[in-house]
C-alpha cells in the first residue's frame, strides 16, 4: 500500500480540471501546467527510487483486497515509463508556449494535454485489464481532440480516419476482454496470470485471445500490417501535438503488448512469439522503406517511429533477459529522442516555412546551434556509440544472435544504416549547401523553442553516457518481465 | 440461450463491418454504433446468461446474476456514447468544411511530391 503510486495519475488529472476554469487566462494556464508537470517529474523520480529500494509497489484503490478491487501496480518498467512520459510532457508543454498559438490555447489545449498524460500514465500504472481499457479511452479521447483542435481541413479529414480506426480497435479490445473474462473469470492482471498458469494444458482458445490482443495493441502501436493509419494521422496536427503522439501514444500499445505477452501469454511461446517476431521484422522493413522514400521531413520522422516499434518488439519476441533489457533501454531512448526530433523539425519548419526538403538548404550558416543539436539527435537515433540508441540496439541484436535468430538481427543491423541515412538526408540537404529557401539576412528568434528540444537531447545524451548508472534499473525491470511471479506475489500477497 | 445471443452479436458485428467499409461517413458512424452494440452484447453473454435474481441486495438470499459484466457494460456504453457524440460532431464539421460525405474524396497527398 503506497499512495505515491497514484500521484503521477492524480496530478495531471487535477491540473486538467483546474485548467478548465482558467480557459481565457493564457498566462495562468501556462504557469499552472508547467509547474504541475515539473512536480510530476519529481514525483516520478521518487517513485522510481522507491520501487528500486522496496520492490514492486502496489495500491489497492479503496482498500478492497487484490483480485476484487482495482489495483494500481508500479513495477520498474512502468515507473521508468512514467518518468519518461513526464519528462516528454514537460518539454512539450514548454515548447507549446511559443508555438501552439493563442487560438488553440484559449480552447482548452493545456487541459487536453494534461488529460492525455493522465491517460498514458494511468495505462502504464494500472493492474486491471478493464481499467487499462478505460485509461486507453481517456488517452484516445484527449488525442482525438488534440488532433482536431484548430479545425483545419487536413485535421478534420485525418481525425475522421483516426477516429474510425480507434473506435474499431476499442470495440475489439472490449471483445477480447469479454472472451478472457469468460475463461478466467477475473479482471485483475496478476490473478488472470495465475489462473492461466493453472490451466495446465495451454488451451487453443487462449492462443486465439493472445492473437486478438496482439491485433488490438498492434492497431494502437502501429505494427505491420496495422500501421496504415499512422503516417496520415500524425501528419495533420501541429508540431507539439505530433511530438506528444509520436513519443507516447504508440508506446502505450507497445507497453501493453510487453505486459500481456510477459504476464498472460508466455506459455505457448512457439506460436505467439513467432508471430510477434515475424511481424516485428516486417515492421522494421516497412518503417525504413517509408523513411527513405519521402522528401518531407515530417514524414521521414513519422516512418522512423514505425522502425523503432519493430526493433523494440523484436527484442520482446526473443523473450530472454538480454532481449527485454535491450527493448526497455531502446523504448525509453526512443520516447525521448522522437519527441526531441519532432520539436527540432518543428523549429526547421518555422524557420523555412516548408516541410519539403528540396526547397531549402544551408541552414547551418545562420542557425549553427539548431544544426548541431539536430546532428546529435540524429546520430543518437541511429545508435552511434556512445549516444543513447546504441546500447539498447546492441542488447537487442545480441539477444537475437544468442537465440539463433540471425535473419532478424542482421536485418536490424542493416536497417540502422538506412535509419542513419534517412535522418542524415535532412542534415545534408537541409543544413549544408547554399543558403536558400529562407531569409538568411533576418534571423528568426527561436531560443524559446530550442530550449525544450535541447533539454530532451541533453536527457538523451546523459542517458547514453550514463548507461552504467541506468543499467541496474533496466535489469531490475527486465527481471520482473522474465519472472512474472514477482509481479503476482506483489499484487496478491498470499 | 448463449448461442442465440452469440449469433445475434455476430450478426451485429457483420453488419457493422459492412457499413464501416462503405463510402459515406454517416453509414460508418452507424456501423460503429452497431459494432459497440455487438461488443456489449458479447460481454453480457460471456459473463453467462444463467437465471438469477437482479443483482440487488435481496433478503431471501437468492442467487443473483453476475454483476461484474453489467458494470463493465455500463462503463463501455458511456465511453462509446461520448466517442460517438464526438465522431458525429467531427463528421458534421467535416461536412461543412470539406463539403463532402464521401470517404473517397478525403484523400491526402501531403509529402508525396
Amino acid at each position: 500500500m503506497n499512495n505515491l503510486v497514484i500521484l503521477p495519475i492524480a496530478i495531471p488529472l487535477l491540473t486538467a480540471i483546474i485548467l478548465i476554469f482558467f480557459a481565457r487566462k493564457i498566462v495562468v494556464q501556462r504557469y499552472i501546467s508547467a509547474i504541475s508537470m515539473l512536480l510530476n517529474v519529481i514525483v516520478a523520480f521518487m517513485l522510481i527510487q522507491q520501487v528500486y529500494e522496496n520492490g514492486v509497489q502496489t495500491l489497492n484503490v479503496g482498500n478492497w483486497p487484490a483480485p476484487f478491487g482495482i489495483t494500481l501496480v508500479s513495477d520498474m518498467l512502468s515507473a521508468l515509463l512514467v518518468l519518461t512520459t513526464t519528462i516528454v510532457g514537460f518539454a512539450v508543454t514548454l515548447y507549446s508556449f511559443q508555438s501552439i498559438g493563442e487560438d488553440r490555447e484559449k480552447y482548452y489545449y493545456y487541459t487536453f494535454v494534461q488529460f492525455l498524460l493522465a491517460g498514458v500514465i494511468g495505462a502504464f500504472t494500472t493492474g486491471d485489464i478493464f481499467n487499462l481499457f478505460v485509461f486507453f479511452e481517456i488517452m484516445l479521447m484527449a488525442s482525438y481532440v488534440l488532433l482536431v483542435l484548430g479545425g483545419s481541413k487536413i485535421q478534420l479529414r485525418e481525425t475522421i480516419k483516426y477516429l474510425t480506426v480507434n473506435v474499431v480497435s476499442s470495440a475489439f479490445f472490449v471483445i477480447g476482454i469479454a472472451f478472457l473474462y469468460s475463461i478466467v473469470g477475473t479482471l485483475n492482471m496478476a490473478h488472470i496470470s495465475q489462473r492461466i498458469a493453472e490451466l495446465t494444458e495451454f488451451p487453443g482458445i487462449l492462443t486465439v485471445i493472445a492473437v486478438l490482443f496482439l491485433i488490438v495493441f498492434g492497431l494502437k502501436g502501429a505494427i505491420f500490417p496495422l500501421y496504415f493509419w499512422l503516417p496520415g494521422s500524425y501528419y495533420a496536427p501541429p508540431v507539439p501535438v505530433m511530438a506528444l503522439f509520436g513519443a507516447l501514444l504508440t508506446k502505450v500499445g507497445v507497453y501493453s503488448i510487453i505486459r500481456t505477452f510477459t504476464l498472460f501469454f508466455y506459455h505457448d511461446k512457439g506460436y505467439t512469439h513467432d508471430i510477434l517476431l515475424v511481424l516485428a521484422i516486417i515492421t522494421v522493413l516497412i518503417g525504413v522503406v517509408g523513411s527513405i522514400a519521402y522528401w518531407d521531413i515530417k514524414k521521414i520522422i513519422i516512418y522512423n517511429i514505425i522502425t523503432a516499434i519493430g526493433v523494440i518488439l523484436y527484442g520482446v519476441s526473443i523473450a530472454t533477459d538480454t532481449g527485454f533489457s535491450g527493448s526497455l533501454y531502446y523504448l525509453i531512448h526512443d520516447m525521448v529522442i522522437k519527441a526531441a526530433l519532432f520539436l527540432l523539425i518543428g523549429i526547421i519548419i518555422k524557420v523555412t516555412g516548408t516541410a519539403n526538403l528540396k526547397q531549402f538548404s544551408g541552414l547551418i550558416k545562420t542557425y549553427p546551434v539548431l544544426a548541431w543539436t539536430y546532428f546529435i539527435a540524429a546520430i543518437s537515433l541511429a545508435g552511434i556509440p556512445p549516444f543513447s540508441g546504441f546500447f539498447g540496439k546492441l542488447l537487442v541484436i545480441q539477444s537475437g544472435f544468442e537465440a539463433n535468430e540471425f535473419i532478424g538481427a542482421v536485418i536490424i543491423l542493416i536497417t540502422s544504416l538506412i535509419t542513419l541515412y534517412s535522418v542524415m538526408k535532412i542534415f545534408i540537404y537541409g543544413f549544408w549547401g547554399e543558403a536558400k529557401g529562407y531569409n538568411s539576412e533576418q534571423k528568426i528568434s527561436y531560443k524559446a523553442l530550442l530550449f525544450p528540444a535541447i533539454l530532451l537531447v541533453a536527457v538523451s545524451v546523459i542517458y547514453g553516457f550514463g548507461t552504467e548508472v541506468v543499467y541496474p534499473y533496466i535489469s531490475n525491470a527486465a527481471e520482473t518481465l522474465t519472472n512474472p511471479d514477482i509481479y503476482i506475489e506483489a499484487v496478491l500477497k498470499e | 440461450m448463449e448461442i442465440l445471443v452469440a449469433i445475434l452479436a455476430g450478426f451485429l458485428i457483420a453488419s457493422a463491418t459492412y457499413l464501416l467499409l462503405s463510402k459515406s461517413i454517416l453509414r460508418m458512424i452507424v456501423g460503429t454504433g452497431l459494432l459497440s452494440h455487438g461488443a456489449h452484447l458479447l460481454i453480457l453473454t460471456m459473463g453467462g446468461l444463467k437465471k438469477g435474481a437482479v443483482p440487488l441486495v435481496n433478503k431471501e438470499g437468492l442467487p443473483v446474476s453476475d454483476p461484474l459484466p453489467q458494470a463493465l457494460i455500463l462503463t463501455a456504453i458511456v465511453i462509446s456514447f461520448g466517442v460517438t457524440a464526438l465522431f458525429l460532431v467531427v463528421a458534421y464539421r467535416g461536412y461543412q468544411e470539406l463539403g463532402t460525405d464521401n470517404m473517397d474524396e478525403l484523400k491526402g497527398t501531403e509529402g508525396n511530391e
